[in-house]
């Protein structure tokens, strides 16, 4: 995948980022620029911050240093630009809403305060809906859904959001594999869009297929370009292997000193 | 009663000692005179006759008043039970008790305004304060919320006490802050509620977009760009002050249970939220008018427990005749299943008897499906005259014989049950001994879809692993069509 040229800001670019959770740092130092029209797999062992990097970008925890810009703005200016695929476990699937409404809440960030969502705004729901093979369920209430139909209906909103740039936290998680391999090719058609994806993924094998290119992320920023240059078993052994226990170590030593733990 | 109330306050601030015994035990005394005449005179038919009339102007305001608060409290509480907030909405109206001694010790007077302004303060500090102990804390919420509760209530307790022993504290009414009495509601308060009430509906109204997307999927709001934390604010807020418009007619013990038990009715009734408000709001009505008018009828018992109890009662309606999570209605779908089961089974059997003879025979005796089933020749009549009375086969003295739907349905057991163990053995390499057990309870649950999709995978297998004959999808609906023929005859 080549890309010509661009002179129009890069969708995501990431300076000297560092985040902590209780004053212990997650992610230390990340440096990133992601290139347009690009479908970018996160990878990392478990706690290398996948979903905090994520999280950050969109302004959902503090930032302890550095910057996040989206196409060359802060994310507050392009909130309408961004799309996100939240974990299916961060929600609750008994909530009182069926499948319409929460795809319709994709429309809510275009729409802004007080307005309704219209009829278009339905019809653009039941698009997308369609797209992800979801459209005869629209009227079922959310927890009368299996795993993959609740994956789907979070990416059928993610779809209405109609954004430039997506991030997506764990999106095959609990998937059947009719459900991944739909996944996959609306995510293909939204690159083939001209989009950019961010996406994070636990499983290795496949993510060498799936992806354009690979971000290895193990507290910071292990290696990053196109999947066939960075899927290497040095890097790999890199970002899973033992090298950073050191770097988790002292970042536990950080986070005890500013708790003021004895 | 205002009159009464400026009255004391006058003597309170006079701190003319007479004054105040005069307004504390001439005023009320009047009152309570009047309501013991009535006692003395009139049953409680007669009572609940002067209630619905509507001829006293206090049970004008506290019908008001109920009414309000069992929408505000309904409405707001519907949001505290999808978003798990119940603790904090105890926290909350706990946390208020302080305030309202304080808003009282102000000008030493019930001032509606002053009490509530005092209230509000109070429980939006006790919030404040959960939210900082979590956070500088390692304590979770559970405990932060426990401890705050506690302490702004004995707080509020203290305070309450300290007023009644005031000389003109003891007529003040303060303490039926605890328990509530609607029956204390004047023209003020009701304006009061009225405006809240406005206010509530209003706001939630015009962001009910916003609040669905914020209860719903937080981290989704904020990165749509929706002002996440304003409209939380905003929501806690407007708790705050239905908390406290519900205060007087309900009491801090127990007006959580207003905000929670309606909604929580609801939500067992509904799928979706705007219903789901309605609904709160119209349980919080009903619960509160029934808990004034028993309040009423039993001479101004506190109006706050008897409020909570009607709420109680339509919880428990809801939870056991709720049409689809009630606990009758699931019990009654259990039987309805366990009956369908056992009508399919003893298809089952006639097809096998039909089976064993290479469906020369018509029909099988009663004693042959007793036989087959392990059952007596009665429980045998029991089953077959079961089948008979839904249609599914007739019987002409002991002989038993399919109906068209009968044969059908029996086929497409026979077929689900053949083809699960099938499947069994071949695809999840179970021993053929083994699958039996399952499929016994496969059978009756597989969908056409399922079966479908189990077909294609074993090849359309005509055989199982015992090697009987797997009926196909054609042959059941021929054997229905033409035994529907010779049914026709």
């Amino acid at each position: 995948m080549t890309v010509p040229p661009d002179p129009s800001p890069a969708p995501l670019e990431i300076h000297d980022l560092t985040v902590s959770y209780h004053k212990k740092p997650v992610l230390w130092g990340v440096d990133l620029a992601v290139p347009r029209g690009q479908l970018v797999g996160i990878v990392g062992p478990n706690g290398a911050g996948k979903s905090t990097l994520i999280k950050a970008c969109m302004g959902l925890l503090p930032l302890n240093s550095g910057w996040v810009k989206v196409f060359g703005r802060p994310l507050r200016d392009v909130a309408t630009r961004v799309g996100y695929v939240p974990q299916r476990e961060s929600v609750d699937w008994d909530f009182p809403v069926n499948v319409m409404d929460v795809v319709l809440m994709g429309r809510y960030g275009r729409l802004g305060l007080l307005r309704r969502p219209s009829a278009a705004d339905r019809a653009a729901a039941k698009a997308c809906l369609e797209k992800v093979g979801m459209l005869p369920f629209a009227n079922r209430q959310i927890a009368n859904l299996s795993g993959g139909q609740q994956q789907r209906v979070f990416l059928a909103r993610a779809l209405a959001q109609e954004a430039d740039l997506y991030f997506m936290d764990e999106p095959f998680a609990g998937v059947d594999a009719a459900t991944e391999s739909a996944i996959i090719a609306v995510l293909r058609e939204l690159r083939s869009q001209g989009r950019t994806l961010l996406v994070v993924h636990h499983d290795l094998p496949t993510a060498r297929s799936y992806f354009d290119m690979l971000l290895l992320l193990n507290m910071n920023v292990v290696a990053f370009g196109p999947t066939a240059q960075v899927f290497t078993a040095e890097l790999l052994q890199k970002t899973y292997g033992g090298r950073l226990t050191v770097l988790s170590e002292v970042a536990h030593a950080v986070g005890a000193q500013e708790r003021g733990a004895p | 009663m205002p009159t009464a109330t400026t009255f004391r306050a006058q003597g309170g601030r006079r701190g003319g000692m007479a004054a105040a015994l005069v307004a504390g035990l001439l005023f009320p005394g009047v009152l309570h005179a009047a309501r013991v005449s009535d006692v003395a005179g009139a049953d409680w038919l007669d009572q609940a006759a002067r209630f619905l009339s509507f001829r006293d102007l206090s049970v004008r305001y506290a019908v008001c008043g109920a009414v309000l608060l069992g929408v505000c409290c309904g409405v707001l509480g519907g949001f505290v039970v999808v978003r798990k907030m119940a603790l904090m909405g105890d926290t909350l109206s706990h946390a208020v008790l302080p305030g309202v001694a304080l808003g009282f010790l102000w000008n030493l007077s019930k001032d509606p305004v002053a009490i509530f302004v005092g209230a509000t303060l109070a429980g939006l500090l006790g919030t404040g304060m959960v939210r900082a102990i979590t956070h500088t804390t390692r304590l979770k919420e559970d405990a932060a919320l426990g401890l705050v509760l506690a302490s702004f209530f004995a707080a509020g307790a203290c305070l309450v006490t300290m007023i009644q022993r005031l000389p003109t504290g003891s007529k003040s009414g303060v303490d039926k802050f605890l328990f509530g009495q609607a029956a204390a509601i004047n023209s003020g308060d009701v304006w009061l509620m009225l405006a809240v009430t406005v206010l509530v509906l209003g706001l939630v109204g015009l962001f009910y977009k916003e609040l669905l997307i914020v209860s719903f999927d937080g981290g989704f709001a904020r990165a749509s760009g929706l002002p996440v934390a304003w409209i939380d604010r905003g929501l806690m807020l407007l708790l705050a002050f239905s908390v406290v418009i519900a205060l007087q007619a309900v009491g801090a013990v127990l007006v959580s249970a207003m905000l929670i038990t309606p909604a929580a009715a609801a939500y067992l009734l509904t799928d979706r939220l705007h219903r789901l408000l309605w609904l709160a709001a119209a349980f919080g009505v009903a619960a509160g008018v029934t808990g004034a008018f028993f309040s009423f009828l039993g001479h101004n018992l506190p109006t706050g427990p008897l409020m909570v109890i009607g709420a109680s009662t339509v919880f428990a309606g809801a939870f056991f005749l709720g049409p689809r999570h009630g606990v009758l209605a699931r019990w009654w779908r259990r039987r309805d299943r366990a009956a369908r089961t056992r009508r399919e089974n003893t298809l089952k059997s006639l097809y096998r008897i039909g089976e064993e003879a290479d469906f020369a025979a018509e029909g099988a005796t009663l004693t042959e499906l007793a036989r087959l089933r392990k059952e007596t020749l009665e429980d045998a009549q029991r089953l077959a005259t079961d089948l008979v009375r839904h249609g599914l086969a007739t019987q002409s003295d002991d002989l038993v014989y399919f109906t068209p739907a009968g044969r059908q349905r029996a086929a497409e057991i026979v077929r689900n049950h053949r083809l699960w163990e099938l499947y069994l053995t071949n695809s999840a390499n179970i021993a053929a001994d083994h699958v039996h057990e399952d499929a016994e309870k496969i059978e009756h649950v597989l969908g056409e879809e399922v079966v479908r999709d189990l077909e294609r995978r074993l090849n359309h297998a005509a055989v199982d692993p015992h090697g009987r004959r797997i009926p196909t999808a054609g042959e059941i609906h021929r054997a229905a069509g033409l035994s529907g023929e010779s049914g026709r005859k």
